[in-house]
């Protein structure tokens, strides 16, 4: 049951999983048959939210825990003859072990041995019945033997059992896994407890019962029920991932884990608990290295919980609340997290965890409220928990209150106490057991309080280059990145993404730094939006040792904070000479001696990290690393090596909590160097160099700003780079990101990268010390060697940002793109020729991974003329997503007409096509959905052939982008459903996908409304997305785009085009790897692209596992592009990334431009074929066997690059296809709008209106997007007339409801819906109230789930009841009234107008830029809540506002008979002055200058003189 | 850095030129200066490009968009490192260049070119009267002694990079002045000779040892030279002119292009000349419509020449780009220089046949009309023309460096066209011999000269010294073209 180990490219760590969880409890503890026949339904009723691989019949994994059944366990211990003792004096054990005999009797034989060595007693063994027919034959081949065993109590408080029983199951793991008994891992012990038992396995949610029929049993009762359904990203058959965990079940992931894990280790000399009888090296390893982010969290909330802290108080300290920023919270809680951050970081990621200690159950979601968790309390003192609300039917007489999670709160019921412990209650008991907030003020330092200590003066002039020489400085780095941030206080955009070599192909030199790469979120979590939910970020830093987690004492927190880790030259000196309490700094020089000998660097860095560890062991407990002395004979050791070699020595000896680390370094300049210090366990860095160079830049009046500005501003960019970083792996706090390796290496040494880099993948593998120290030599020469430039004041070109004759290559240079311009304008073959053959020749030494591999000619070449045409070819080739906005109509239309000339396909990209373009050639057959959704609208997605959801881009994976206000010109608003003049805000994440499984739900969604197109889903390379592309298979996607991070068009940071993602060859080879191991390749095609330039590229992108190939560069190159680089600022003087009417005049394109690019890469296509021996291109897909590493590279460098790994094969039989051969099965046939769409047929065709009803349930998603599809596509963007197809449902709705709602189309729902409510609504109406028969006051509920409204383009939404987070995120047109709303509210809204009668949660209107809210604010408060950084707040005193409210009121009492509709209305006069209004303070001006025009216009036209027109008018 | 939009703000503002009636009256630079306001712009015009092609353009590999960004932002000074550090002699450049990186520009697609030959010019006389053109410190010496012969740009760019490396170096010239063909082959309307003066006192200052009037190969022996110098760097020019074979050449009448203007800039700079070639009067005839054609007719214009018609071999080019020869391509269109605006005619497709005269004097040139067909000239039926002409010049181009004594005495290899072979790193055939400028590669651009010296001066030094000290223009890029 083990994962499989490492192979080819293929990280086990990269493993990911999602599911859907639940709880039922009894609040008075009463136990009962029915608590765990409805957990067994509640689970049935999220098998959507599971998932099956390849065989349909095994899931990933359910389960169901319960409390002990006492009675059960006696009847059956009877019948066995054993004598089960009284309630409590005796634990269960559920035990997965092999199947092999010999090897169980081993494994049981260790049980008995522990127990017993432990004090404890086997009572008995039994075996579990179970019915293996059940299972699909992938579970069953691996299925364990499961059996129960029972051992008694001896000698232990009952207090203290669970304990024992704890320290018995570490123990029988570590002895098994010492003795090799179980060579396959099959032995797991599910629960080992005497309060709860947990039934589990490789299952579908409805296989649980039947394969368990324990659980049938008539005395199998219980208080609680907690149950999973787990959604894997693989099929590996692992028996013992399924959940629930011991204490826990979860939803989400844990995007820390790599540090979270390590600290753990870190930690390992502080940790005593007299409650184990001190340390606790016999129960090594506490985290279980290999198993889920679950199991890892489940490893330690248990380890914190049976220490001595209660569940919550554990889980407080592991998932803390955003209390960093929040002015809402409470002292003494906010007290108690900054306390516990001394003791624990967070564990960090969207999370919605249920857990249970057998008495306590409750939930909790992490600060960002990344997952849904909706509650129900009922009459009768059921409480119910579950990712989705409905999955249990309640009748509407019993449900007494309804709600959800909010982020970073709890819920908890107490079966003890026999009462539910709401969030603030539980909180607060636990934030006031000791006084955190009097042990925080005395023993935690403020930098800021330290006593100022001056530092040596800056350095200047020829001094100051001479250490950017040494250091590797470029001119670039002070042009390019230096000035822009200390003049602007941000970093610089680029555009047209990096296609300079990989640092081990350079001959540059590069620093350490650029060997690495930033890793980020893709699928299985979001990203955040650093800027607009700037309440959950944190760069809060501090110094000093930290304490030991299972203690709590006023020591524990003394420590030196400071809001960011970056140290001014004075700040490190303060630190230096500070003296006071218990801080003791030490310097360490990270520098060695130019003359020793060839181990120099190697012999410096033991020596340092020897030098460290002693003088942890003397004390000190702040180590300052420095890289000050450099000169003649003295060379500095990377800093990057030096702070994670010291970090991982400290970490293997178990002391790095014992201090912090600082580094004093002239290396570091970019975000990305200073974020990969923090990133490998650094606390603060000084970047002296980089300093004294903003200074010297405002001293030198390269900027005009005082020194001390320039020097504040550069700090301030880096502090949001990191944010950024941080961000795009979904990490919101500095505490989490320090240490979790949040990067993939690329071309470093194994045994490098695992003694200094312990943990970080690198596949491929590279160079080690000696070439670093020779490239520290190199770097050095330049300040100290020979050469006579170093006596100027100029530093080397650098070049990797701009091409330069003395710079880094470029594969885009003069010379590729002359020639190939001159090929395509000309049809010039000998220009074409030389083209190829200047972008394939790497002649001195390769650029690229492809670059070192030579194809492998067949022994039978196939005539050419056998091989298949240009035609089928190019039928295989599409342009990539660049959207009209981002480049010109004209280069976006010319584009599209080659490609449909071709037989090809083009792409909208993000940003909606014109709806004259939908029915001809211009149309773009690929239909980009982004997570801006500009433009997406039911007639947008009917008429595309493919949809592809844009997960990640590889010029800024992980990251949102921004169309500022000045280039959203009347045509690109009317397209995106916005206002001309108003900025467009794409968010990072989508909002309806945070997870594997919500991505599943909006490839359902799209497949409902255009079943025809196929959908597609597009991720960048890095590592572990191979796995994720298994996800993507099992979510249904029909086709998975692999883009590399080379590529890219995009306007980016240029550290994140520098530094994110990695090229295609990776991720593609990956994928095609995970794929076909987990034979899930057959169902799904693959494309790849970025910076496909030649037919050698091409072929090498077919053998490495691609059907498809996606080009962007290289045609806008043949349109007249010329790699200005500035598509971001709308100058292009060649007419192409513009907006502007005078440029795109100058655009030079044509059609034929494109169609003979492609038609002579075809060609080149079909002779590589031939020589390949192929006549189709689908015989080459996968075919690694006709790759190989060429022999003739002797580069330094790259001759220690080892890409065996790339060109590895899966190991599976024959009937694995290794390419697409099946479709993806959708299910539509049982689609509810199958039967609307019959129901409605004639009304649909034009006929009379028609009314329908339903019943629904949570399993119905998106009802209504089918219908809709039918609608646009036969009536287009208008639709029909309001109300032609009215349908009233009654029951709970599943996700997405009203999905795309076409004009036309009515809704009224009775009950309640889950999340995405209304997304992309198109123009139909929806209305929710709660069921007849309800008690609960409707206006204090939760009826509508979270990110309702998601880009709606227009229509109306009416809801009596509140809605969870992200109500109308991204809504540009739909009209909405709801009765309150969770955090996030109207978030970057374009449009549209949204009423709230009741409370909202935080961070109202971030990103708003366009549309209007209206919120209900009776005691003043909400501006507290409002994020006011692009709103303004007013009071409604216009009359068109004041009339559109109370039209919108009454609409809303008529569609939902809304109590406190008719309240407001019938006080109308007096309740007006409660209203806010919420207005964008951009559309507000737009909105004003378009009313100013309009009034010229008509007074123009009405020949009044233009005089008076200029006049200011109103409002 | 970089300017995106001041392309969309600025427009093109080329140097304007004397009027051509003032200027024909003078030997003077026929440029007017520009004030510091527009020329900020100017460089403000650059886009600092993504892919700078003027950068590729460039055969020094010039800096341009950097230093066109430091100008439009004011930072002179700052500029001119960037340029002096690839260009020993800007302000020959700036005058001399025909610009490739003018037509490279990506603005020259679909706008006019940002002046970049202009600009470079004004770095390096902003910079020369505010005194930041100081003679370099000196290294430490080596030891090691050099010859250069030859001082035309080649030799003095790289005597002045090997001097700075701390060589001792000695320039050999044959003529009783430095400078080359700068010195006797540009006319003063095209660079006033004060510019070398002003650049050799810089190059003396910094140890560069000087000898006119030493004709090596003859005054002294290669083998002596090489025995008096650890190595030898040719910088001969290409001297050699293309003849015209026919009928009448023997003529009297008939001169070198070479011949005239050496003549005349020595008459210019004040020297007796005792056997003079004077237009003043004459109907004039010149055949090569090339830059030495031009300056031919600038000079005969000056003289007060009767009429002068310039005649060139092929086919008047295009107005503009033609499709075979696309951006950023060198573009092969109808170009007027500032000598042909001044007056003259211009004759193209025509093939001189035969000359004629009496009393051993040139009076008449017979030619015939003809066209392009499959590459190849073939004359117009009926196409036959004469002209009467007193002067004929011929400005053909040259064939090679004159290298008799080289060959003879040292052994240099040669190419098959007649110049002299080197490798990769400019040495020749024989140890210690290194070759560069039109020398090595036949007649062309000032700016290779002055690269290929740099070039070879590294490479010199590398030899010398065992490290590779002096910088290097780097990695070419080519796309097709010049």
């Amino acid at each position: 049951m083990r994962t499989p180990d490492a192979w080819g490219l293929y990280e086990p760590q990269t493993e990911h999983d999602a599911c859907g969880i639940g709880f039922i409890a009894h609040i008075r503890g009463t136990k009962s048959r029915d608590i765990v026949q409805d957990g067994l339904r509640l689970l049935e009723r999220l098998s959507h939210r599971g998932a099956t691989g390849s065989d349909p019949l095994t899931g990933d994994g359910a389960g169901i825990l319960v409390q002990v059944p006492h009675r059960f366990f006696k009847r059956v211990g009877l019948e066995l003859g054993f004598d089960i003792p009284r309630r409590r004096r005796y634990g269960v054990g559920q035990v997965f072990l092999p199947q092999d005999p010999d090897q169980r009797a081993a494994c049981e034989a260790v049980v008995k041995e522990i127990v017993e060595q432990e004090g404890q007693r086997v009572i008995g063994w039994r075996d579990v019945p179970v019915d293996p027919d059940v299972l699909g034959p992938s579970a069953r081949k691996v299925m364990p033997v499961v059996r129960q065993v029972y051992v008694a109590r001896r000698r232990v408080v009952p207090s203290a059992f669970e304990r024992k029983l704890y320290v018995i199951r570490k123990l029988i793991e570590r002895t098994i896994l010492e003795r090799g008994l179980d060579p396959q891992g099959s032995t797991h012990v599910c629960s080992l407890s005497a309060e709860t038992v947990v039934y589990k396995g490789l299952l579908t949610p409805d296989q649980l019962a039947r394969f368990y029929p324990d659980l049938g049993a008539d005395d199998m009762v219980s208080a609680i029920a907690m149950v999973h359904s787990r959604f894997s990203t693989n099929t590996f058959p692992t028996w013992d991932l399924a959940q629930p965990m011991r204490f826990t079940c979860h939803n989400g992931e844990i995007n820390t884990l790599r540090g979270n894990r390590n600290w753990m280790q870190a930690r390992r000399a502080l940790l005593q608990s007299g409650k184990f009888g001190g340390t606790l090296d016999r129960m090594l390893p506490i985290i279980v290295p290999g198993k889920s982010d679950s199991a890892q969290f489940d490893n330690m909330l248990e380890l914190l919980h049976l220490a001595g802290r209660s569940l919550p108080h554990s889980m407080m300290m592991m998932i803390p609340e955003a209390f960093e920023g929040d002015p809402h919270m409470d002292e003494a809680r906010r007290a108690f997290y900054d306390y516990s951050s001394a003791l624990m970081e967070p564990w960090d990621g969207p999370a919605a965890i249920a857990f249970t200690d057998g008495h306590l159950i409750g939930a909790t979601l992490d600060r960002n409220g990344l997952r849904p968790a909706r509650w129900t309390i009922t009459t009768d003192d059921r409480v119910i928990l579950a990712s989705e609300t409905g999955a249990l039917d309640i009748p509407p007489e019993l449900v007494a209150r309804k709600g959800r999670l909010q982020p970073g709160r709890m819920l908890l019921v107490d079966t003890r106490e026999q009462r539910l412990i709401e969030d603030d209650e539980a909180k607060a008991d636990i934030s006031q057991r000791f006084p955190y907030e009097r042990w925080l003020r005395k023993n935690e330092v403020a930098f800021a309080a330290l006593p100022v200590v001056q530092p040596s003066p800056p350095l200047r002039g020829m001094e100051l280059s001479r250490l950017q020489r040494a250091h590797g400085w470029t001119d670039e780095d002070l042009r390019i990145l230096l000035e822009p941030m200390a003049r602007d206080g941000k970093e610089p955009t680029g555009s047209m993404g990096a296609d300079t070599p990989l640092a081990v192909l350079s001959d540059m030199a590069p620093s350490l730094f650029n060997y690495f790469k930033q890793l980020f979120a893709q699928v299985t979590n979001p990203p955040i939006d650093p800027i607009r939910e700037q309440l959950v970020m944190s760069l809060r830093t501090s110094l000093g040792a930290g304490g030991n987690t299972f203690d709590e004492t006023p020591e524990q927190c003394h420590r030196i904070t400071m809001p960011l880790p970056i140290l001014t030259d004075r700040e490190l000196a303060t630190l230096q000479a500070f003296e006071e309490g218990a801080f003791e700094t030490v310097t360490l020089p990270m520098t060695y001696r130019l003359d020793d000998g060839p181990s120099a660097l190697q012999d410096a860095v033991d020596a340092l990290c020897r030098a460290a560890v002693d003088s942890v062991d003397d004390g000190f407990n702040i180590l300052v690393l420095s890289d000050k002395g450099v000169d003649a004979r003295t060379v500095p050791i990377p800093s990057l090596l030096a702070a994670s070699a010291v970090h991982q020595a400290l970490v293997r000896e178990g002391t790095r909590l014992l201090t912090s680390l600082v580094v004093e370094t002239a290396e570091v300049r970019e975000v990305h160097h200073i974020a990969m210090l923090l990133g490998f366990g650094v606390g603060a860095v000084n970047p002296y160099l980089a300093l004294a160079s903003a200074r010297a830049l405002a001293e030198d009046g390269v900027i005009d700003l005082a020194p001390e500005t320039a020097q504040e501003n550069y700090v301030a960019a880096v502090g949001k780079g990191l944010l950024k970083v941080m961000s795009k792996m979904g990490i919101s706090t500095m505490e989490s990101y320090r240490g979790a390796q949040i990067f993939e290496c690329i071309g470093l040494d194994r045994d490098l990268v695992a003694r200094h880099f312990t943990g970080t993948p690198t596949r491929i593998g590279g160079i080690g010390l000696p070439e670093l120290d020779r490239e520290a030599r190199i770097r050095h020469a330049r300040a100290f060697g020979p050469e006579l430039a170093r006596d100027s004041a100029l530093l080397p070109v650098g070049g990797r940002y701009q091409w330069r004759r003395q710079g880094e290559l470029h594969r885009w240079n003069p010379t590729t793109v002359a020639f190939l311009q001159a090929a395509t304008r000309g049809d010039d073959r000998q220009a074409w020729r030389e083209y190829t053959e200047a972008a394939d020749a790497e002649s001195d030494g390769p650029a690229t991974l492809r670059g070192m591999l030579a194809l492998v000619p067949a022994a039978q070449p196939v005539p050419l003329d056998e091989v298949e045409s240009v035609a089928a070819i190019i039928a295989r080739f599409c342009t990539g997503a660049m959207s009209f906005g981002s480049i010109s109509a004209e280069a976006h239309e010319t584009l599209a007409l080659a490609m449909n000339k071709l037989g090809g396909r083009s792409n909208t990209g993000e940003g909606g096509e014109e709806s004259p373009r939908f029915g001809d050639q211009r149309r773009s057959s690929i239909k980009q959905v982004a997570s801006g959704r500009f433009g997406v609208h039911a007639a947008y997605l009917v008429n595309a052939d493919e949809l592809q959801i844009k997960v990640a881009q590889g010029a800024k994976p992980g990251e949102g982008g921004q169309l500022p206000g000045h280039k959203v010109s009347e045509r690109i608003a009317a397209v995106r459903c916005s206002t001309p003049g108003v900025t467009l805000i794409s968010p990072p994440p989508h909002h309806d996908i945070y997870s594997i499984e919500d991505l599943a739900q909006l490839i359902y969604d799209l497949k409902v409304v255009n079943p025809r197109a196929r959908v597609s889903v597009k991720l960048v390379s890095e590592v572990g997305v191979g796995t994720i592309a298994a996800g993507v298979s099992k979510a249904r996607a029909e086709c998975v785009i692999i883009a590399g991070a080379s590529g890219g068009t995009g306007a980016s940071p240029q550290s994140s085009i520098q530094h994110a993602g990695l090229p295609w060859e990776l991720g593609l080879a990956e994928t095609q790897q995970v794929l076909v191991q987990n034979d899930l390749r057959s169902r799904i095609r693959v494309q790849v692209d970025g910076g496909l330039r030649t037919a050698r590229d091409v072929v090498i992108g077919a053998l490495l596992g691609a059907e498809e190939f996606g080009f962007s560069t290289a045609p806008l190159i043949t349109l007249g592009c010329i790699m200005l680089r500035r598509c971001h600022e709308n100058t292009c003087s060649v007419g192409i990334a513009t907006q502007d009417e005078q440029l795109t005049e100058r655009f030079a394109g044509d059609p034929e431009h494109v169609q003979r690019f492609f038609t002579m890469l075809a060609e080149d296509v079909r002779e590589l074929m031939a020589l390949l021996g192929a006549r189709t291109l689908d015989e080459l897909v996968g075919r690694v066997d006709r790759l190989r590493v060429r022999d003739d590279i002797d580069h330094w460098k790259a001759r220690a690059v080892d890409l065996s790994p790339l060109l590895a094969r899966a190991d599976v039989p024959e009937s694995v296809h290794t390419r697409q051969m099946v479709l993806q099965q959708h299910g539509l046939q049982n689609h509810l709008d199958q039967e609307l769409i019959t129901a409605a047929e004639q009304a649909l065709q034009g006929g009379p209106p028609v009314a329908l009803s339903r019943p629904i349930h949570n399993t119905d998603r998106t009802v209504g997007g089918m219908l809709s599809g039918r609608l646009a596509t036969l009536h287009g963007a208008h639709g029909l007339p309001t109300d032609t197809i009215s349908v009233n449902f009654s029951g709970s709705a599943g996700q997405s409801f009203g999905a795309f709602l076409a004009p036309g189309i009515s809704f009224a729902l009775r009950g309640e819906t889950n999340d995405y409510l209304g997304k992309g609504l198109s123009g139909g109406r929806i209305s929710v109230r709660p069921p007849d028969g309800t008690r609960f006051v409707p206006e204090d509920n939760i009826i509508i789930g979270n990110t309702v409204l998601y880009g709606a383009t227009q229509g109306e939404l009416f809801v009596n009841g509140r809605a969870g987070e992200r109500f109308a995120v991204r809504n540009s047109g739909a009209r909405a009234v709801v009765e309150g709303i969770g955090d996030h509210g109207c978030e970057y809204m374009t449009g549209g107008v949204v009423v709230v009668l009741g409370p909202t949660g935080r961070n109202f209107a971030a990103g708003m830029s366009g549309g209007v809210a209206f919120v209900l604010d009776p005691d003043g408060s909400f501006h507290t809540r409002c994020n006011p950084d692009m709103v303004e707040l007013d009071t409604l005193v216009e009359e068109g506002d004041m009339t559109l409210v109370e039209e919108l009121l009454e609409a809303h009492l008529a569609h939902t008979g809304s109590p406190q509709a008719r309240r407001i209305l019938d006080n109308w006069e007096i309740m007006v002055s409660s209203f806010i209004r919420v207005m964008p303070t951009e559309y507000k001006r737009v909105l004003r200058e378009r009313r100013a025009r309009k009034r010229r216009e008509f007074l123009r036209l009405a020949g009044t003189p233009a005089a008076s027109a200029e006049e200011p008018t109103h409002g | 850095m970089g300017n995106s939009d001041g392309y969309l703000k600025h427009p093109a503002s080329p140097a304007s030129r004397r009027p051509a009636q003032e200027r024909v009256g003078d030997w003077n630079e026929i440029y007017e200066p520009r004030g510091p306001v527009t020329r900020g712009e100017q460089g403000a015009r650059c886009m600092d490009c993504g892919i700078p092609f003027c950068h590729q353009g460039c055969p020094l590999g010039n800096r341009i968009p950097d230093w066109n960004g430091l100008v439009s932002r004011d930072r002179w000074q700052d500029a001119w490192r960037a340029l002096d550090d690839t260009n020993n002699f800007p302000e020959f450049t700036g005058r001399l260049c025909p610009a490739p990186c003018e037509s490279a520009c990506t603005l020259a697609i679909s706008d006019t070119a940002v002046t970049i030959e202009q600009i470079e010019l004004e770095i390096a006389e902003t910079s020369w009267e505010a005194g930041w053109v100081t003679p370099a410190r000196r290294r430490r010496a080596t030891g090691k002694s050099v010859a250069v012969v030859g001082s035309g740009p080649a030799g003095l760019a790289g005597a002045q990079q090997l001097a700075r490396a701390g060589h001792d170096v000695t320039v050999y010239e044959k003529a009783d002045r430095i400078g080359g063909l700068l010195r006797y082959g540009i006319p003063d309307f095209k660079m006033e000779k004060w510019v070398i003066d002003r650049r050799l006192t810089q190059l003396t200052a910094e140890g560069v040892s000087f000898r006119t009037g030493v004709a090596v190969g003859d005054a002294i022996s290669w083998g002596e030279l090489q025995s008096d110098h650890d190595a030898v760097l040719l910088a001969l020019g290409a001297e050699r002119p293309r003849d015209l074979d026919v009928p009448g050449r023997d003529l009297g009448g008939v001169v070198f292009a070479m011949d005239y203007l050496e003549r005349s800039n020595r008459l210019v700079a004040g020297d007796a000349v005792t056997d003079p070639i004077d237009a003043a009067g004459r109907r004039v005839v010149i055949l090569g419509g090339g830059d030495t054609g031009s300056d031919c007719l600038g000079t005969a214009h000056r003289q007060g020449a009767a009429s002068v018609v310039q005649i060139e071999l092929m086919p008047a080019p295009p107005e503009t780009r033609a499709d075979d020869n696309p951006w950023p391509r060198w573009p092969l269109v109808f170009r007027t220089s500032s000598s042909q605006q001044e007056g003259g005619e211009r004759e193209f497709a025509t093939m001189t046949t035969k000359l004629t005269g009496s009393g051993g004097r040139l009076e008449r040139l017979h030619a015939t009309r003809v066209e392009l067909v499959d590459g190849r000239l073939v004359p117009v039926p009926g196409g036959e023309i004469s002209l009467e002409v007193d002067l004929l010049v011929l400005a053909m181009g040259f064939t090679g460096p004159r290298v008799a004594s080289l060959t003879e005495q040292l052994g240099v290899e040669l190419t098959p066209r007649g110049a002299v072979a080197t490798d990769k790193a400019f040495a020749t055939s024989v140890p210690g011999v290194w070759a560069a400028g039109d020398a090595k590669r036949g007649a062309s651009l000032i700016v290779w000269a002055i690269a290929d010296g740099r070039e070879a001066a590294r490479a010199m030094d590398a030899a010398l010294t065992g490290q590779a000290r002096l910088p290097t223009k780097g990695a070419d890029a080519p796309f097709g073209g010049i």
